[in-house]
């Protein structure tokens, strides 16, 4: 297990050293639109990419997915040109930071539509019968119809997962203010496994690692996580639990953090410097 | 016996699902009567899909479906788009510009009227048409029908088609009637077209000398030469009538018509007001009595 926390911990490193310097570019205005960033949330998709390596699922994500494009082996190159609005960015320059996707790693852009992905990535599920995973917010899975898309795989028994990142704010509206159930219950209402974990890598894998070990059953994970920076922007609400400093001090990964930091930076700024 | 409407959709659905491997969604498919008898009797192993009830992650399902294969959704009312329309308009209709993907899909909606309520009688295709992205077309006649099939089978933009049941028992094919110097011309939609074979007798009869030009296309609207001369000759003016309300398709087509003729372009449908169920009530399409009447009103004022 040592070995699977450290991968999952370079995949998360990464992702968190990119967010960073996404959060620089925004604050000096080489990124001019909305940026929804997803550090504080980068262990739940570097988690299930490492679990599921082998399996190559389709993924659909919505926007705050930069961790997830990049966890499941999106060009990070092609991301900073998208962010730079760059027709050689991972959608042409036309999906900003919201409707990014990879061709070449069956990532699926998402049209902006909270919780959109979720009926799309079940009718392709059911076209495909391939492996799929899908992301979704705590509150995107509040939209009815992907209520009407978890019943509709749980009766055709889909082999597809679905990951809810629970930061427990749409904007900054609660959970509780909004709703008092949760998606695990939910999809056990509708007849197929549903989980509540933490984000820690170790929980998570404890669930998804049977995600797709019988391929013709679908599965609800929903994971508790913090989002550490604004809704979108460059900012923060404040001081909170912070899943990258727990796991870089027990595992003592500083050389893996240095790496990637140096990695991710340099990166950008060769990107930067084709301007 | 000639072939109507409804059999050609049946046969090209049918083929679609057996020789094609393609797939037909929809909700309530093997319902008394397979949608208007438009239906072959297939079942989920044939590719034909029974949707569950909830109709905009129906919609999202069929676009899902739609990134690796060409299905054919069949929505029973266009009424119900206002639900399983939005992943087809904001998604698959903007996919393959955004993301370089096409997410080709073949969308039927059907109208009617007479009796049927606030949403689910005439036709909707206004509601699509403001979207790039995405072809409308309205087929009235067998031919056109199988024309409509074969262009979406061609391209990989997701259609949309918007049908009328009126039509479904239809067998003939429709010819434009163009004169040297007429009065006005009309420009047909959807089940108005089939009022103008009697709109041409009444306006014979009242001395108007009409030309009636078919339109089958709604998106895109391509003015072509021969309308242009047409509109241009004219000593009044053009026509749009639909069974849509007049604000969306019609006064569309009607402000390019206008433009390209330099011609003014008047346009009737539905009334502005909600129908209801009894007949005191209803909104029905324009009549060719309506319509005459609006020639002799234009003409006179």
């Amino acid at each position: 297990m040592e070995e699977y926390r450290l991968n999952v911990f370079k995949k998360a490193s990464f992702c968190r050293h990119f967010e960073n310097e996404v959060y620089r570019n925004i604050q000096n205005k080489n990124i001019k639109f909305p940026a929804y960033l997803s550090a504080g949330q980068e262990f739940i998709s570097a988690s299930i990419a490492t679990i599921l390596e082998d399996t190559k699922p389709a993924i659909f994500i919505q926007h705050r997915g930069h961790s997830v494009y990049l966890s499941f082996g999106g060009d990070p190159v092609q991301l900073i040109d998208e962010l730079l609005g760059r027709k050689t960015g991972c959608a042409g320059g036309m999906g900003g930071s919201a409707s990014i996707q990879s061709v070449e790693k069956n990532i699926f852009g998402h049209d902006g539509l909270m919780g959109s992905q979720v009926p799309i990535a079940v009718g392709y599920c059911y076209q495909t019968k391939r492996p799929t995973v899908v992301f979704m917010g705590d509150a995107s899975a509040e939209e009815d119809f992907v209520l009407g898309a978890l019943g509709w795989a749980s009766t055709k028994q889909l082999p597809i997962l679905f990951v809810v990142e629970d930061n427990n704010l749409s904007i900054l509206t609660p959970k509780n203010v909004r709703r008092n159930w949760g998606m695990d219950e939910v999809a056990k209402a509708f007849k197929m496994r549903g989980f509540n974990s933490s984000d820690n890598p170790l929980e998570i894998d404890h669930f998804v690692k049977r995600a797709f070990a019988n391929s013709l059953a679908p599965m609800l994970i929903n994971v508790n996580t913090t989002r550490k920076y604004w809704h979108a922007g460059a900012g923060t609400d404040g001081d909170s639990f912070d899943r990258y400093e727990e796991e870089l001090k027990e595992l003592q990964a500083y050389d893996i953090d240095l790496e990637n930091k140096k990695i991710v930076s340099k990166l950008w700024q060769q990107q930067l410097e084709k301007q | 016996m000639a072939t109507t409407v409804r059999e050609t959709i049946k046969e090209i659905i049918r083929k679609h699902l057996l020789e094609g491997k393609g797939k037909c969604f929809g909700q309530c498919l093997t319902a008394v009567g397979w949608v208007g008898g438009t239906l072959p009797e297939l079942y989920e192993e044939d590719g034909m899909v029974e949707l569950s009830m909830a109709d905009v992650a129906g919609g999202g399902i069929v676009v899902g479906a739609a990134l690796e294969s060409r299905p054919i959704y069949t929505v029973r009312y266009q009424g119900f788009l206002w639900y399983n329309a939005i992943s087809i308009v904001n998604y698959a209709a903007k996919s393959k510009e955004l993301w370089g993907r096409p997410c080709t899909l073949l969308l039927r909606g059907i109208a009617m009227e007479g009796g049927i309520g606030p949403v689910a009688g005439s036709s909707h295709h206004s509601l699509l048409h403001r979207m790039p992205g995405i072809k409308i077309i309205s087929p009235m006649t067998p031919k056109e029908y199988q024309f409509a099939y074969d262009s979406y089978m061609s391209e990989d933009d997701p259609y949309y088609i918007s049908e009328h049941r009126k039509s479904y028992d239809n067998t003939d094919e429709f010819e434009n009637v163009i004169h040297s110097e007429a009065d006005f011309t009309i420009f047909p939609i959807s089940i108005t077209r089939f009022e103008m074979k009697k709109v041409k007798q009444l306006a014979e009869e009242s001395n108007l000398k009409v030309n009636i030009i078919h339109q089958v296309w709604i998106k895109p609207f391509v003015i072509n030469s021969i309308w242009k001369t047409a509109l241009e000759s004219l000593k009044f003016g053009g026509l749009v009538t639909d069974d849509d309300y007049v604000e969306g398709v019609a006064s569309s087509m009607a402000n390019e018509l206008s433009l390209a003729a330099s011609k003014r372009v008047w346009t009737m449908g539905l009334e502005p007001r909600t129908a209801g169920f009894h007949p005191s009530v209803d909104n029905l399409p324009p009549s060719a009595e309506k319509i005459v009447d609006k020639l002799k009103c234009i003409k006179y004022s």
